[in-house]
């Protein structure tokens, strides 16, 4: 999700990191660069011009400033000016203080809207919500059985009637109210901006079922048009904020950032897989860090609190740093792991990956004959991996469908490992033994990390606030 | 570390390939832990834990992935017994109707584009409106271009083109530099074969429609259907859809409308089987042209790239042959379209565009991009709700349009 903006504009804030000071010449130079990255990423011609101006207004004052390593400024205000334009504060949902609360989904065709209406009742149940599906969309065909069958899939009634959308619209709200449904979502059918007729129909639907919130449904592989689209609706609708959907490709997310900055509306969902659950709130703070290569450590960490057991964490993390990591404790984590998401995800999510493995193309699947063999195993071996011969090779073998010869890589390559991981955590240990809430100390205090330690470094703030308390395993010099 | 660092990232961007010795595996772990090690959470907290556990587990996933990579054994091939396949047939297809129904008369594209156009000519108005070439000239053509989505690179490199036409003294005022654009552009579109191939012989052809998700596949189908024959031969519609929920219904819809039967499998069934059973169908019943739907899926998802392989592949396991596989884009689509084409043609050899919406105010400039930087050709072009609003591609219409004369 926005990588290729985030891998040039890394590349861009690695050189600047590495120069003492700036002339005016290196500006023009990554103000060049900044604009091509972003145009590239599919942001709006108009808010490239805006944006690059401010940050080089930024640039050209850090030139002349001595008191703070110059690069590291123009990164702060790309930083600063990525997060101005993603919209500042996470997008708040109210509700009516007469419910049912409604909330009425726009869009152009193809966008998303069906999908991302289920998605978004999925959400509010989540938040305890009881919410009511009306379809009004009678434009497409099958649009209707579509949101049935969503809303089927996640429990949420659905209202439709063949009629005039903007009476099915209304019903639907005396619906809900009849069967004290308190929060009403209504699907329209896509509609060109262009359109008057179509524009002036969805307008009497909002005028008629009053609702509290308006969402646009944008999909992020749009070009230059989505402010053009945005701007128009918004005349009509008065949009409180946008949903941007199919972000899990690798669409680069220009639109998200030109909408925000031509009708001032925050993007207030991401919708971000397939499935029905693949759908969040949009923290723009987060998302900066995203974009600038920082990950997410945030949202990570939000989610591993969720699949992981707390006890059985922290105990098999002490076991994987004393190199006493059982193919038991990784199955185990592996299973919570997955729990995340998919792999990439995850990947992309931490903090200073290196490029190649962010991109690396991971299939959760490749790790299913890993999965059998060590199912295919005893308790004792697996706690014990020495103890598995060659007959009990044999026998894991054909237990799990694989070759003795993928047996023997798996035990090899798990010892090497374990060894590798105590030597690293043993390391940590004796070097630092305060922790100093840095378990990899020893790692950390070398200096030449390189690119990884490169990546981090020069983020102004890649933990948008969590531990502020000093990085225990930075060099001098950095902030 | 250094040292570790350069191994991941090789390793990975070998996509973890044979070569791989064992005694490097655990440099792999060195990525992922460097990374906790600058990570700094609330020491106060347990937090780091999961940085710790995610890394390792991850260290460890990777470390045997290779392997796990090589021993992957590839998709079967032989389409699964039809699952619950059941044919709506709504009105008999006589051979008769083949000629009956001739191709739409196709109304100008200039025509259907004139929203777009006059966008984009006020963008250039300005530009014919000043006496001589200036900066500010370069900047707007620059804007309006990108603006209709073409992209910066293929942006700078018509104006590059154009800017030593103008040293040169060959091109003097603004009016024959937009001349001269609009010149160089339908230059680059020239000679693409745009028909739409299907087989000489008797037996079905197949067209086989891709593209990521809401841009329009089954709409495309619907129209092409509505005309229930295309280019004077029969058509019958394979639901191969089987994810998005009421797709088949809304392929039958369309199917039911025009007359054109429709085969359709179980929802989440096995699309390749769906369209195997409908091009057997096709066959049988002497239907000269298999229109296949297929689900929207993103390029970036590579095991669903690898059933649409399949897909294509299975399609011709019976009598019939795939004569086009048409990408469907969307012309809102901005310069995430490059990638798609280029992932879409990988999987499955696309022989055409398909540029829908292109009545909105979007210009669908990347199909420009993709068919001068791929060689793909764009062949048809959707510019309405209606039925006949799928016209053919006319590459000067289209650049005037862009253009604005």
């Amino acid at each position: 999700m926005f990588d290729t903006l985030s891998g040039r504009l890394e590349g861009i804030t690695r050189r600047l990191r590495s120069k003492g000071r700036l002339t005016e010449a290196d500006v023009d130079e990554v103000m060049r660069e900044i604009r091509t990255a972003l145009l590239e990423a599919d942001v709006n011609v108009a808010v490239v011009r805006a944006v690059t101006n401010r940050i080089r207004e930024h640039a050209i004052g850090a030139t002349r400033s001595k008191a703070l390593d110059p690069g590291q400024q123009v990164v702060k205000a790309v930083h600063d000016e990525l997060i101005r334009i993603l919209g500042g504060e996470t997008h708040p949902i109210t509700y009516a203080s007469k419910p049912p609360t409604v909330v009425l989904m726009a869009g152009l065709q193809g966008s998303g809207k069906t999908t991302n209406s289920a998605k978004l009742a999925s959400w509010f149940r989540a938040q305890g919500r009881q919410p009511l599906l009306v379809g009004a969309d009678l434009q497409r065909p099958a649009a209707v059985e579509q949101l049935r069958t969503l809303g089927a899939q996640i429990d949420v009634p659905v209202y439709s009637a063949p009629a005039d959308p903007v009476r099915v619209a209304a019903d639907g709200v005396d619906e809900a109210r009849r069967l004290g449904r308190d929060v009403v979502i209504v699907d329209t059918a896509g509609r060109l901006s262009i359109d008057t007729e179509m524009m002036d129909q969805v307008r009497r639907i909002s005028e008629a079922v009053h609702p509290e919130h308006t969402f646009l449904v944008i999909d992020a592989m749009t070009g230059q048009d989505a402010v053009q689209t945005a701007a128009a609706f918004h005349e009509t609708l008065a949009i409180d904020g946008v949903i941007l959907s199919k972000l899990d490709g690798d669409a680069r997310g220009g639109a998200a950032l030109s909408v925000k900055e031509v009708i001032g509306r925050p993007i207030a969902f991401a919708s971000t897989g397939e499935k029905l659950d693949a759908f969040e709130q949009f923290h723009p703070d987060r998302m900066a860090g995203r974009i600038l290569g920082m990950g997410d450590i945030l949202t990570l960490i939000e989610q591993a609190e969720q699949a992981f057991e707390a006890d059985q964490a922290e105990q098999a993390a002490a076991r994987l740093m004393e190199g006493e990591f059982t193919f038991d404790d990784f199955l185990e984590q592996m299973q919570a792991l997955k729990k995340m998401g998919p792999l990439s995800g995850v990947l992309g999510m931490m903090p200073g990956m290196p490029k190649e493995l962010k991109n690396a193309k991971i299939d959760d699947d490749d790790l299913k004959p890993v999965e059998a063999i060590i199912r295919s195993m005893t308790r004792e071996e697996r706690a014990r991996p020495q103890l598995i011969n060659g007959s009990r090779r044999t026998r894991i073998a054909t237990g799990s469908g694989t070759s003795v010869a993928e047996v023997n890589r798996l035990v090899k390559q798990f010892s090497e490992m374990q060894k590798m991981m105590k030597k690293m955590g043993g390391g940590g240990r004796k070097g630092r033994k305060g922790r100093g809430a840095n378990p990899f100390g020893a790692l950390g205090g070398q200096p030449d990390l390189g690119g990884l330690e490169d990546l981090l470094g020069g983020a102004p703030d890649p933990l948008g606030g969590i531990g502020k308390s000093g990085r225990p395993g930075l060099p001098p010099g950095f902030p | 570390m250094v040292e570790a660092d350069r191994w991941s990232a090789s390793l990975v961007q070998r996509n973890v390939s044979a070569e791989f010795p064992t005694n490097k595996v655990g440099f792999l772990i060195a990525a992922p832990l460097a990374t906790g090690s600058v990570v700094s959470v609330d020491s106060s907290g347990s937090q780091w834990i999961y940085l710790i556990l995610i890394a390792g587990v991850i260290a460890f996933g990777l470390g045997v992935l290779w392997w796990s990579k090589r021993s992957s054994s590839p998709l079967s091939e032989t389409p699964s017994p039809a699952r619950s396949v059941e044919t709506s047939t709504a009105v008999e297809t006589e051979p008769e109707e083949i000629s009956a129904a001739p191709e739409p008369e196709p109304r100008g594209m200039r025509e259907r584009l004139g929203r777009a156009r006059a966008a984009l000519g006020g963008a250039l108005g300005s530009v014919l409106g000043r006496s001589a070439i200036d900066a500010d000239t370069w900047d707007e053509l620059e804007e309006a271009l990108l603006l209709a989505d073409i992209g910066i690179a293929v942006t700078t490199d018509l104006l590059d083109a154009l800017r030593s036409a103008v040293e040169s003294g060959e091109i003097a005022d603004p009016e024959s530099l937009v001349v001269a654009l609009r010149d160089e552009m339908t230059r680059r579109l020239d000679g693409a074969d745009r028909t739409l191939a299907r087989r000489d012989d008797s037996g079905p052809s197949i067209w086989l429609f891709v593209g990521v998700n809401g841009v329009g596949k089954t709409t495309t189908i619907g129209k092409l259907a509505s005309r229930k024959t295309v280019g004077g031969v029969s058509t019958l519609l394979a639901a191969g859809d089987t994810f998005r929920a009421a797709a088949a219904e809304q392929l039958t819809m369309w199917g039911e409308r025009a007359g054109v039967e429709v085969v359709r499998g179980s929802e989440g069934g096995d699309p390749s089987s769906v369209v195997y059973d409908a091009v057997e169908r096709a066959a049988a019943r002497g239907i000269d042209l298999v229109l296949a739907d297929t689900a929207g899926r993103l390029h970036t998802k590579s095991n669903l790239m690898d059933e649409l392989s399949k897909v294509r592949r299975v399609a011709e396991k019976g009598a019939g042959v795939v004569t086009e596989t048409l990408l469907v884009i969307d012309a809102t689509t901005g310069q995430n379209g490059l990638v798609q084409a280029r992932e879409f043609r990988e999987a499955t050899d696309v022989t055409g565009v398909v540029v829908t919406k292109l009545d909105g105010s979007a210009k669908g400039g990347i199909v420009f991009a993709i068919e001068t930087e791929l060689g793909i050709p764009v062949k048809l072009i959707g510019v309405g709700e209606g039925v006949d609003d799928l016209i053919p591609f006319d590459p000067s219409e289209f650049v005037d349009a862009l253009v604005g004369r």
